[in-house]
């Protein structure tokens, strides 16, 4: 290393703890404390990445979250690498690897650089206006659109790390631990208040910690010092608990907030093994006090973005807190009092200033005499038009400002650098309070929003609520916390304030220059590259909202969300449209306040625990016998059962075919099971049902078909008359617990009067279904005491039966066309019966169905599937099931939409079968359906539900939806392919069987 | 997310519930008796206020009783909660 840029350190670096790290390859060298930002600035580096749009080198600018530009990759190439990391927040350790962004081959030498050159043809909206025509060309350019932009890379590797969700509950929390939350935690939690503060830093104490300056002190104490005291109070009060390195990522409604923990970024990699890298906090607070502080304000000038030039509180804080020295000649550009501050404290630890470029003309404070007395030049009245230097600040040029501040006059002075501090005054964070749905107002002495209206039980504390100085936070803060927490004293009544402080201020957004706009480029948005030229694009091209110039002109949509930079755009369009600030609105500002990791927010709910899965009773039994799962909603159900490497299509056609053939058996343990009891139960399926209920005699079952109110089929399944009062409703696996829903919300809601009670019975039962020729011998086999003649049990008939001395309830009913058992158990029984039917359906072949078999069964018996034969378009009428409509009841769920006139029109979708030219060609499911291809526009008549090949007629078979193809048996259609038709002829649905012959078989 | 005090259950997260709705809209005693558009009246409109709006909601993880709640929707701040078949509140 060249030069030694570290000045006296402050406390919280520890120098005696080396730590080395890698940037782009190299290795260097910093301190337990840095973060990278302080380290590469302690090595000189200032050039960090490359600007979004024009590739224009860039370099640290802030010393916190709200860093536009020093964004890097950390860890590349490896699982735990992470983009879009700000250098100002990462805290260095041992093995740290961090690469520079948005660069190619490096950061010295990128070839997107060209775009800087290029860019009076990139101006804002160019993407739109060029790449969105033609439109097909969209995938081509998008193409070199992703490669050359982009910001760094996500990682290809799972995620090696833990993450988890806590609730926290408090009575009051503080938000920020700078003085004013410092304040506020102690008078908190010292009334008794269960308190939590939290700060998005590693430490305490804000800014006012590393403020060392003479011109600020508290109670004749440094400011520092008296605070360092405070923190030492508050760390042991008992109901105070504090947590750093936590972010608030949003403020809702009802002081529920979300934060972020983050416990493991700042140590080495090999010590995280095993560790929660981030918890995200999910806050209940009865009172919330926000203390966020304020972000310092750039300022808008030409060229305004060389690395080098960083906000002047930044510059501070390095040199205080950090040690570091930016520059070793640093120049200030400023409109008020802060820069002051800073070059008192560069001066005081031997860093060169070599002036200080003032916008106001006459101004004088304490600060600025005593900067005078240190002969630091002021230029006062003046604004810098240019600056120098391609990857480091060289040189400013300056030139005096006009009395409105419109122009410059006179004549150019250069003054040489490697360092510009830039000081706008200072903006309230009030991005959460905003979140919460706190209105904000504009004060116009400073032009600065600050809260107006709470929207909870919430307060605004300190400099977010723009009491920017310390006299003002002392004196307004202890009084504001008296008031939020009803108390009748408070320890801060009295205080002797020393600020030096002047407050005025000469507020330029767009800061002119010797050259006409065109020619400059005084960005707003670093990150996103948008200058004060675009925003004025935008508004000439007629954008006035400013939510549509943000779009337009990507402001404020980086990664940053514009923290920087949103007030002079506001400000620009105010000036340029000449609409008052105030007036203007401001932009939404969305949670995140900063970025939040996708572990974070999915915590534990990773791999296996992602969702709930459901398993039958028989479960085990698949796994064992090699069967292969498909997901229904949250069930894990057997699809089918491959046997010695056979695909899906083989094993379905086998399963299929002996199920026919000899007997089949289906785990049915999913279906929706609801015990419905009462005097009135009869009445409510009735009601809730499109067919009759009330003469269904005890011991028969019914399919039901249930509608909404619009009229649109919603499920459908086999009830059962288990006693006088007492049913057993059978609904889609899908459905159950809607189905449930909808029936408890007409009963409570609608039917109050009805005597009737709903149990979810679901997962009390497992479910095996036996189906085939051979089901009669098989399940009377292990059921020998009842008598399974046709007379005592005939289809669509229930038996209270035992296996063993186990009640079941055996149910004749089919879904397969097949003469078919239901056997329902207790569900602990379940594999234990399966296997039982298992070993007695040995001799007959039984075979283990999956769910492909039992869809294409069904299929080949047209039966239905609620959606997937059906969407919420589906009337019964369209499903060729005008049988189980009622037409003597008065009255049932959807019944008055049957006969709209919309649901009665000739030409609706309505379910048909489908059947190919070539008996071996399969249609694709979802497939449209058409009839005359050469007829331009083309007409979708509709589409293919369902198709299978069907072992057992040996050919094709579907369904499908068909505009008014009730009427249209026997035509002929088309099904358009990618490279093929596929003619085919409207069919029956019903395609096996039409008889029934096979249920009574 | 706010907090709903189920008349059942009290203070409860608002993840526990699940919303119905416009509330107070009665379905017709007599269905077949109404012309088309009687019944899409029913059926389809609902009011979307900014404002006070009175609306169902269900207690879904919970007791799983209907009842109904007054809404600002500007703002989400809850001003009554009562019952199924009790009175809205007129003020
Ligand atoms: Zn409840």
């Amino acid at each position: 290393m060249t030069k030694n840029l570290r000045v006296k350190t402050s406390k919280l670096i520890d120098e005696t703890y080396k730590i080395s790290f890698k940037f782009n390859g190299s290795t260097y060298y910093g301190y337990k404390g840095d973060t990278l930002a302080s380290a590469l600035l302690f090595n000189d580096i200032h050039l960090v990445g490359r600007s979004f749009k024009y590739h224009r080198p860039r370099g640290i600018m802030t010393a916190g979250s709200e860093e536009p530009n020093a964004i890097v990759q950390l860890h590349n190439n490896t699982s735990r690498t992470e983009p879009n990391v700000r250098a100002t927040e990462i805290e260095i350790y041992e093995g740290l690897e961090a690469s520079s962004q948005n660069c190619w081959p490096s950061v010295n030498f990128d070839i997107g650089g060209i775009n800087n050159f290029l860019s009076p043809v990139l101006p804002a909206g160019f993407y739109y206006k060029t790449f969105m025509w033609p439109a097909s060309f969209w995938e081509k350019y998008e193409y070199f659109i992703r490669k050359s932009a982009g910001l760094g890379r996500s990682p290809t590797e799972p995620d090696p790390d833990i993450y988890e969700h806590k609730y926290i509950h408090c009575d009051v929390l503080i938000i920020g631990a700078g003085i004013a939350g410092i304040v506020a935690a102690k008078t908190a939690a010292k009334n008794g208040y269960k308190t939590l503060l939290i700060d998005e830093k590693p430490y305490l104490g804000g800014s006012t910690i590393y403020q060392n300056s003479e011109h600020f002190k508290i109670n004749n104490q440094i400011s520092s010092s008296w605070l360092e005291k405070e923190i030492n109070e508050i760390k042991k009060i008992e109901n105070l608990e504090i947590k750093t390195r936590t972010s608030v990522a949003a403020y809702h409604g009802y002081n529920f907030l979300l934060a972020r923990e983050n416990l493991t970024d700042h140590i080495p990699l090999e010590q995280r093994n095993n560790k929660i890298r981030h918890r995200l906090l999910k806050i209940r607070a009865k009172k919330v006090i926000t203390a966020t502080g304020s972000l310092e304000r750039p300022l808008i000038f030409n060229n305004n973005d060389r690395p080098g030039i960083l906000l002047s509180s930044a510059i501070e804080k390095y040199a205080n807190f950090y040690g570091v020295a930016c520059g070793e000649k640093n120049v200030l550009f400023t409109n008020n009092d802060s820069a002051y501050e800073t070059a008192l404290s560069l001066y005081q630890k031997g860093i060169n200033v070599e002036a200080i470029i003032d916008n106001r003309e006459e101004t004088d404070s304490k600060l600025i005499k005593e900067t005078e007395k240190n002969n630091i030049k002021v230029y006062k009245g003046y604004t810098v038009v240019d600056t120098y230097g391609y990857k480091r600040i060289n040189k400013v040029s300056i030139m005096q400002l006009s009395k409105d501040g419109q122009k410059v006059i006179g004549s150019k002075i250069s003054i040489l650098c490697d360092c510009l501090g830039i000081s706008g005054g200072w903006t309230p964070a009030v991005h959460l309070f905003t979140q919460s749905g706190g209105k904000l107002k504009f004060r116009d002495e400073d032009q600065v929003f600050i809260p107006k209206e709470y929207s909870s039980d919430q307060i605004s504390i300190g400099s977010c609520n723009g009491d920017f100085t310390l006299d003002e936070i002392l004196s307004t803060v202890p009084k504001a916390i008296k008031k939020f927490l009803n108390l009748k004293k408070i320890d801060y009544e009295d205080f002797e304030i020393k600020s030096s402080f002047n407050k005025s201020k000469r507020n330029i957004w767009l800061l002119p220059s010797d050259k006409i706009l065109g020619k400059t480029k005084p960005f707003v948005d670093y990150q996103n590259d948008a200058t004060a030229k675009d925003i004025k694009l935008a508004l000439r091209e007629g954008f006035r909202s400013i939510e549509h110039v943000k779009r337009y002109t990507t402001t404020g949509m980086g990664t940053d969300q514009g923290k920087l930079g949103n007030m002079h755009a506001l400000g620009i369009i105010s000036e340029t449209t000449g609409s008052k600030m105030g007036e203007l609105g401001t932009t939404t500002f969305r949670p995140p306040y900063t970025p939040l990791t996708f572990g974070t927010i999915v915590g534990r709910s990773v791999g296996e625990y992602f969702d709930v899965s459901r398993k039958t009773a028989i479960h085990e039994w698949h796994v064992e016998n090699k069967a292969e799962f498909e997901n229904v909603g949250q069930w894990k159900r057997a699809w089918y059962y491959p046997k010695n490497g056979e695909n899906m299509h083989d094993a379905v056609q086998r399963e299929s075919k002996a199920a026919r053939d000899s007997a089949g058996i289906l785990d049915a343990s999913t279906l929706g099971k609801i015990d419905i009891q009462g005097t009135d139960a009869s009445e409510f399926l009735n009601r809730v049902y499109t067919n009759a209920w009330s003469k269904l005699a005890i011991g028969k079952c019914r399919y039901g078909l249930m509608l909404n109110e619009d009229g649109m089929v919603y499920d459908d399944g086999v009830t059962t008359r288990l006693g006088e009062n007492h049913y057993i409703m059978t609904t889609t696996t899908g459905g159950a617990a809607t189905v449930l829903g909808k029936l408890e919300d007409y009963l409570q809601t609608e039917w109050p009067e009805l005597d009737v009670y709903l149990t979810s019975v679901t997962d009390h039962y497992a479910t095996v279904s036996v189906c085939g020729p051979n089901s009669k011998k098989i399940v009377s086999q292990i059921i020998p005491d009842l008598d399974f003649s046709d007379k005592n049990f005939p289809h669509m008939s229930f038996k209270n039966a035992k296996i063993g001395n186990i009640n079941c309830r055996v149910m004749r009913i089919s879904f397969t066309g097949e003469h078919s058992y239901e056997i329902n158990i207790q569900a602990n029984y379940g594999k234990s019966v399966w296997e039982k039917c298992m070993e007695a359906g040995k001799e007959f072949n039984i075979t283990p169905y999956g769910t492909e078999t039992m869809h294409l069964l069904r299929a080949e018996k047209g039966f239905i599937i609620v959606g997937q034969d059906t969407d919420a378009t589906m009337t019964p009428i369209d499903l060729q099931m005008d049988w189980i409509v009622s037409k003597k009841k008065y009255d049932f769920i959807g019944k008055r939409s049957l006969y709209r006139s919309d649901t009665i029109r000739e030409d609706r979708k309505q379910l048909v079968g489908l059947l190919t030219e070539n008996p071996n060609e399969v249609l694709e499911e979802g497939a449209q359906i058409v009839s005359d291809i050469k007829k331009t526009p083309i007409e979708m008549l509709g589409h293919v539900t369902s198709s299978y090949y069907s072992p057992n007629l040996k050919k094709s078979i579907a369904l499908g939806v068909v505009k008014g193809g009730k009427n249209m048996m026997g035509q002929k259609l088309v099904i358009p392919m990618e490279n093929k038709q596929i003619n085919v002829t409207v069919a029956d649905p019903v395609f096996l069987d039409k008889e029934n012959k096979r249920l009574n078989a | 997310m706010f907090v709903i005090n189920c008349p059942y259950c009290g203070e409860r997260e608002q993840s526990e519930f699940k919303a119905g709705g416009e509330a107070h809209i009665i379905r017709p005693k007599q269905p077949t008796e109404l012309s088309d558009d009687q019944w899409a009246e029913y059926l389809f409109m609902r009011k979307n206020i900014k404002g006070v709006q009175f609306e169902r909601w269900i207690h879904t993880h919970g007791c799983r009783k209907w009842f109904n709640v007054v809404r600002d929707t500007s703002n989400d701040v809850i001003k009554a909660v009562y019952k199924m078949g009790e009175k809205p509140p007129t003020k």
